[in-house]
This record gives C-alpha cells, sequence and structure tokens, in this order.
C-alpha cells in the first residue's frame, strides 16, 4: 500500500498535520511502546507472567510443562474462567460480585439435587442450575438499582445467603456422587477435541483477521478513511496462526485439548464481539467510564447494570456446573475457599480495571491461565493450601497495584 | 444529517413557554416564566446565582418537570417528561460538565446511545460522519481514534457541542460553555456557537460571562429570582444589563465602577 502525499491529505482523518499517524511495522512497534508507556499495558503483564511462572516452576518441577500436566491445567481452567468471564462484565461497570464462588458452589449443589437425587434429565438439571443464577443476578440488580445498595455490601450478603442455601438443599449427607459414566463427567474429565477438528480450529483466527482486516479496508478506503495496509494485519495473523499451532501440536502430545476448553473460548469470543461491537458492550463501557453521561445519552442504565449483574450470576452459575463436571461431585466445599478470588484475580490480572470502564473478554481466558497455572504449579511442588492461598493471595495484590498505577500512569498521560 | 426532513426556516417560532412555575418544597425556582425561541437566533439566559436558569434549562431538558405552565414546541403543547423524550422530540443539552464518557474515543462518545446498526456498530459509517459534522463545524480535533481523556478542554466542548448536533435538534442548550476556556478557546467556541446558530438551530445559552453573551446572543433574557426581568439586545449598555440583573441600578457594580472612576478622576 503506497499513498502519495497528496491522496492522503485529501483522506477525512488525515486532515490535521499535527497528529502523528504511525504506519506499518515500524510505527505499529512505536505505538505499541508508547502505549505500554502511557500505562496502557495491555496482555503484557500476562505475558510477562507467564514466563516467569513457566521458567520458575519448570526449573522447580520438569513436570510443569509436560504436555499432560498442560492439558489437565486447561481443564481446571475452564471452570473458574467462566466464573471469571462473569466477573469481567461487572468489574467493567466499577462494580464488584464477591458471592461468585456461593453462586457456582450453589449451581453444583442443584445439578446434583435434581440431577442425581430427583432424576431430572441433564438438560433441565443445568437449566435449573442457570435460572438460579439468572436470578440471583437479577436480585443483585435490582438491590443495586432501587434501593442503592453498594455492590460489594449486595453480593456479600449474597455470599453468605447463596452458601447457605448451598448447604440447606445439599441436606445432612453434604455431597453428591455424579455417576462417572454419564455424559456430563465425561465432558468435564475426558473428552477431548479430534486432532484434525483441534488443528483446523487453531487456523480460524488467522483466516478470520485478514478476512475482517481486507473488509474494514476496503470499507475505510471506499470511505475515504486512511486504511493502514495489510502488512501489519498479515504478519499479526502469522505470528498468531503459528502460536496456535504450536499450542495445538504440544498439547497433541499429550492428550490433546479438552471441549471443556474450547466450550470456554467460544464464550469468550461471543462476549468479546457482544462487548466491542454491539450497542450494549458500548454501553457497558459508557456506564463504567461515566454512568452520569451514559444516562444523559440516553442509555438505560439501569437495565445495561442489571444485565450485568445476571450475565455474570449466570456465568457464575455454569463455572459451577463445569467444576461439578470436573470433580465428579456437588459436595459442601464446591465454590469456597479460594475460588471467588481466583476469579476476581484472573479478570485483573487479565487487563480488567476495578475502577470500571477498561477491560476485555479475553483478560478472563488470559488471567485464568495465570492462576491456574500457579496454583498448578504449587500443587505439582507438594505445597499445603495454607501456602497456596498466601501466593494466591500476593499474586492478587501485585495484580491490583499494577493496575492502580497503570491507572495513575494513564491519567497522568492523558488516556482514560 | 436530516435537516431538510426537518422543514426548518430561519425565523420559525420553535419555542415559546408560557406561565412556567417550578417549585422545589417551599421553595419557588422558577415563577411564571415566559420564553421564545426561533430557529437560526441565540438567546442568552442570564442572572446571577440562584436565579433559576439552570432549572429552567433541566425542566427544558425534562430532567425536572414544571409545576405550572405551558411548553409549546412547534406550535403544538407538550409535556417533557424524561431527558430521552427531550432529545428525541430535538431539544438537546450540552451541560456544564461535558458529560463525555473519557475511556471512550471522539466517535463512541459522537454517537454514545444512537450507535449505527445496534447489533454490529458500523465504525466506518459513524467514523465518516463523525468526521463530516466536526468538518462542518470546522473543529479542530486531532484524531476521533483518540480517547476523550486525551483531548484539551475547548476539544472536549467541541466534542460535547457535536455530539448535541448529531440528532439534528431544533433547539441546542448550552449550560455555560465557555466556563472553563482560554481566551483563544473560548473565541473557537464562540464561532463554533454561530455556525450552529447560521445552520439553523435554535441556541439557548446560558453564560455569566456578559462579554461572551453580548458577542453572539440576539436576544438576551434576564432571570431575577425565579422571575423574568426583562429582554434585551446586545444593543443595551452593559449598565443596563447588571442593573436587570441584580435588580437595581445602585448595586455592587455600579458602585464599584464609580468608585474606580473616583480613584481615577481622584
Amino acid at each position: 500500500m503506497s499513498h502519495d502525499t497528496k491522496s492522503l491529505a485529501a483522506q477525512l482523518d488525515r486532515a490535521d498535520t499535527r497528529v502523528r499517524h504511525d504506519e506499518g511495522i515500524g510505527g505499529e512497534v512505536r505505538a505499541f511502546i508508547d502505549r505500554v508507556r502511557s500505562g496502557d499495558l495491555g496482555m503484557l503483564p500476562v505475558i510477562v507472567g507467564l514466563l516467569l511462572i513457566s521458567t520458575v516452576f519448570s526449573t522447580l518441577n520438569p513436570v510443569f510443562l509436560a504436555p499432560n500436566n498442560l492439558v489437565n491445567l486447561l481443564f481446571d481452567a475452564a471452570a473458574v474462567g467462566f466464573i471469571s468471564l462473569g466477573v469481567v462484565c461487572v468489574l467493567l461497570l466499577g462494580e464488584i460480585d464477591l458471592s461468585i464462588g456461593s453462586m457456582s458452589g450453589l449451581a453444583s449443589a442443584v445439578i446434583g439435587v435434581l440431577w442425581v437425587n430427583t432424576g431430572l434429565p441433564l438438560p433441565l438439571a443445568i437449566a435449573g442450575a442457570l435460572l438460579a443464577g439468572a436470578l440471583t443476578g437479577f436480585v443483585y440488580g435490582n438491590l443495586c438499582n432501587r434501593f442503592e445498595m453498594p455492590s460489594f455490601v449486595a453480593t456479600l450478603a449474597g455470599l453468605l445467603a447463596l452458601l447457605g442455601m448451598q448447604l440447606y438443599i445439599l441436606g445432612p449427607t453434604g455431597s453428591i456422587n455424579l455417576p462417572f459414566t454419564s455424559s456430563l463427567v465425561r465432558f468435564g474429565q475426558i473428552m477431548i477435541i479430534p486432532a484434525w477438528l483441534a488443528f483446523t480450529l487453531a487456523l480460524v483466527p488467522g483466516a478470520v483477521m485478514i478476512f475482517s482486516g481486507l473488509r474494514t479496508m476496503r470499507h475505510r478506503s471506499a470511505a475515504n478513511l486512511s486504511s493502514g495496509g495489510m502488512t501489519v494485519v498479515l504478519i499479526k495473523a502469522a505470528i498468531l496462526t503459528a502460536a496456535l499451532l504450536f499450542i495445538v501440536y504440544y498439547l497433541e502430545q499429550g492428550r490433546g485439548v479438552p471441549w471443556m476448553f474450547g466450550v470456554f473460548v467460544l464464550f469468550v469470543v461471543i462476549l468479546d464481539y457482544a462487548l466491542t461491537r454491539t450497542q450494549w458492550g458500548r454501553s457497558m463501557f459508557a456506564v463504567g467510564g461515566n454512568a452520569e453521561a451514559a444516562r444523559r445519552a440516553g442509555i438505560n442504565v439501569r437495565r445495561i447494570r442489571l444485565s450485568a449483574f445476571v450475565l455474570c450470576s449466570t456465568f457464575a452459575a455454569l463455572g459451577g456446573v463445569f467444576s461439578a463436571a470436573r470433580l465428579a461431585s456437588a459436595s459442601q466445599q464446591a465454590g469456597t475457599g479460594d475460588v471467588n478470588l481466583n476469579a476476581i484475580a484472573a479478570a485483573v490480572i487479565g487487563g480488567t480495571s476495578l475502577f470500571g470502564g477498561r477491560g476485555s473478554a479475553w483478560s478472563a481466558l488470559l488471567g485464568v491461565l495465570v492462576i491456574m497455572a500457579i496454583s498448578n504449579g504449587l500443587t505439582l511442588l507438594n505445597l499445603s493450601s495454607s501456602l497456596r492461598y498466601m501466593i494466591t493471595g500476593a499474586v492478587l495484590a501485585v495484580a491490583v497495584i499494577v493496575d492502580s498505577l497503570a491507572r495513575r500512569s494513564r491519567a497522568s498521560h492523558g488516556r482514560a | 444529517m436530516t435537516k431538510a426532513s426537518r422543514g426548518r426556516d430561519h425565523g420559525d417560532l420553535i419555542l415559546r413557554l408560557r406561565g412556567i412555575s417550578k417549585q422545589f418544597g417551599a421553595i419557588t425556582a422558577l415563577e411564571d416564566i415566559e420564553l421564545d425561541v426561533h430557529a437560526g437566533e441565540v438567546v442568552a439566559l442570564v442572572g446571577d446565582n440562584g436565579a433559576g436558569k439552570s432549572t429552567l434549562v433541566k425542566t427544558l431538558a425534562g430532567v425536572h418537570q414544571p409545576t405550572a405552565g405551558s411548553i409549546q414546541y412547534l406550535g403544538k403543547p407538550v409535556t417533557l417528561d424524561t431527558p430521552g423524550k427531550a432529545l428525541e422530540m430535538g431539544i438537546a443539552t450540552v451541560f456544564q460538565d461535558l458529560s463525555l464518557c473519557e475511556n471512550l474515543d471522539v466517535v463512541a462518545n459522537l454517537f454514545l446511545g444512537h450507535e449505527l446498526n445496534p447489533w454490529r456498530l458500523n465504525e466506518v459509517q459513524m467514523e465518516v460522519r463523525a468526521w463530516t459534522l466536526l468538518q462542518e463545524l470546522a473543529a479542530r480535533i486531532p484524531s476521533v481514534r483518540e480517547p476523550i481523556a486525551s483531548l484539551s478542554g475547548g476539544q472536549r466542548q467541541t466534542v460535547a457541542i457535536a455530539r448535541s448536533l448529531l440528532l439534528d435538534p431544533h433547539i441546542i442548550m448550552l449550560d455555560e460553555p465557555t466556563a472553563a476556556l482560554g481566551v483563544a478557546q473560548t473565541a473557537e467556541v464562540l464561532n463554533l456557537i454561530e455556525r450552529v446558530r447560521d445552520r439553523g438551530h435554535g441556541v439557548i445559552l446560558i453564560s455569566h460571562n456578559m462579554e461572551d453573551v453580548r458577542a453572539v446572543a440576539d436576544r438576551i433574557v434576564v432571570l431575577r429570582l425565579g422571575r423574568n426581568n426583562g429582554v434585551f439586545t446586545p444593543d443595551n449598555t452593559h449598565e443596563e444589563l447588571v442593573a436587570a440583573i441584580t435588580g437595581a441600578t445602585e448595586n455592587s457594580v455600579s458602585r464599584r465602577t464609580a468608585r474606580i472612576l473616583e480613584t481615577q478622576g481622584g
């Protein structure tokens, strides 16, 4: 793509000569460095974190990087990942949901009771669990909207109430085993995407990138806007495809890519589309950035808030169903302990701000990989859960500090 | 822009308020207010703190409902019960604190709540319309893909005014648009107000700055303690305006002027 200066000046968005426009590969790199310097860290902390974690743990115990351990890691990641996906929704509004752990525990209890004890068909039981999630989110949304209850308090109350509900419906036995031969448990423990499909799917993101890049370029030049050129897109797509193919290849050395993780990634993609390409997503960011401005622009702030809480609790319930499948049981311990903080930490580590208005669905995926890698590595070292909790707590603290510092730096560099 | 479809001629009466009153409990914020706004006209609304300017604007924006009185809009009596309804009918407001989302870019802010193609945002079309609108207003914004946080005060004001024009309103209300701006930026915004007027919109301008008001207003409506206190033109003298605002020819401003004259004379 070569433009002479005349046609550049004629483009709608290139009329102002005061602005430096970064073009080509050099420009892209320069823009990236600028962004990081001003506190817009993007995926950088995750990549640094993952590199650090894999170096440390694989020197301490080489099993950490073994293909089958990574496959197990992906199985574990999917359940917490779903919960984290919901957390992203509420964090975008600057709200929080502290009851996600209890919600996931309750959902797994609902599955156990409805499916195993009552004998309802599995899809109905899952629907029941999701409905419980949606209902909980609906209650939170209304508490925050109508009574202006801080979400922190509303969901803290919910944490106890849901935990109580979980214990109540599980009854005195306290634990329900799910049948090992059932499709749900097989899905949570065994089912693997066939190799040919996994490799094909690994090609899709790159192809979509090139295709949509071409489309955008065509539309932009038709509308007399600068279009940047395809070189950067092609390079990015090539790197992404190579990385994905390598990952799939490596996992195929073990058992392969779990279906459960595939489903999780699918939901990440859907949520990412909804957040970035729809009016609803734009409204989410607007409400998170400046709720009063959003209200004056005619956005129904209450409905947006309600939708975020409903989505969060529903995703938490889905995460609960997945973890029940993973553990093949619904117990009193499900959803307790570090589930809450792991899910919130994952979203924050992945780059979703605690202060609202910034973040993406991908942060759930990236963050959960970091969190799960830490927890998996510590388990491999045979550390007790006391130490695991302390270390995970420290990691969350560091993530929040990074978020906070980056936010201050963005403010001083004139970026939101 | 759907300007043609709105069928607007300069000089048409757009808005007619009669006997508007607003009470907050025991306090009467507005009493028996009259106000007319025509197309292609800048009406300045001036008054001291507590004169009721903001309450009147909020009444027109649909934030407050008047306790009594009638609002005629385009010849028909209307009620403005929500901000959304006022916006839809063509009464746009630029609030003093601008109401922009700093984390979103210029295009997103311009189209906030009115995005093209809700299920698959049409970014290209929105960007084109953003540039077109900004160029019509001869506004200088370096990039519409930068977050608002990176813009200066004047540029933010420009974006806020441009956003209010997006739905092609009949009336645009500006609450203290130059309050926080420097000399050059104030001039830019005043130019912008004139261009908006020349496009045929009715403009209601609220300002404490008499100089700005006299520079662009066609009529100056003075409010005092929630009541109308005279309609002036830029030809009236500064003293007459101040007298109407403060309610007395003998006021702190005139006393200060007299004192300064005295010291200079003595």
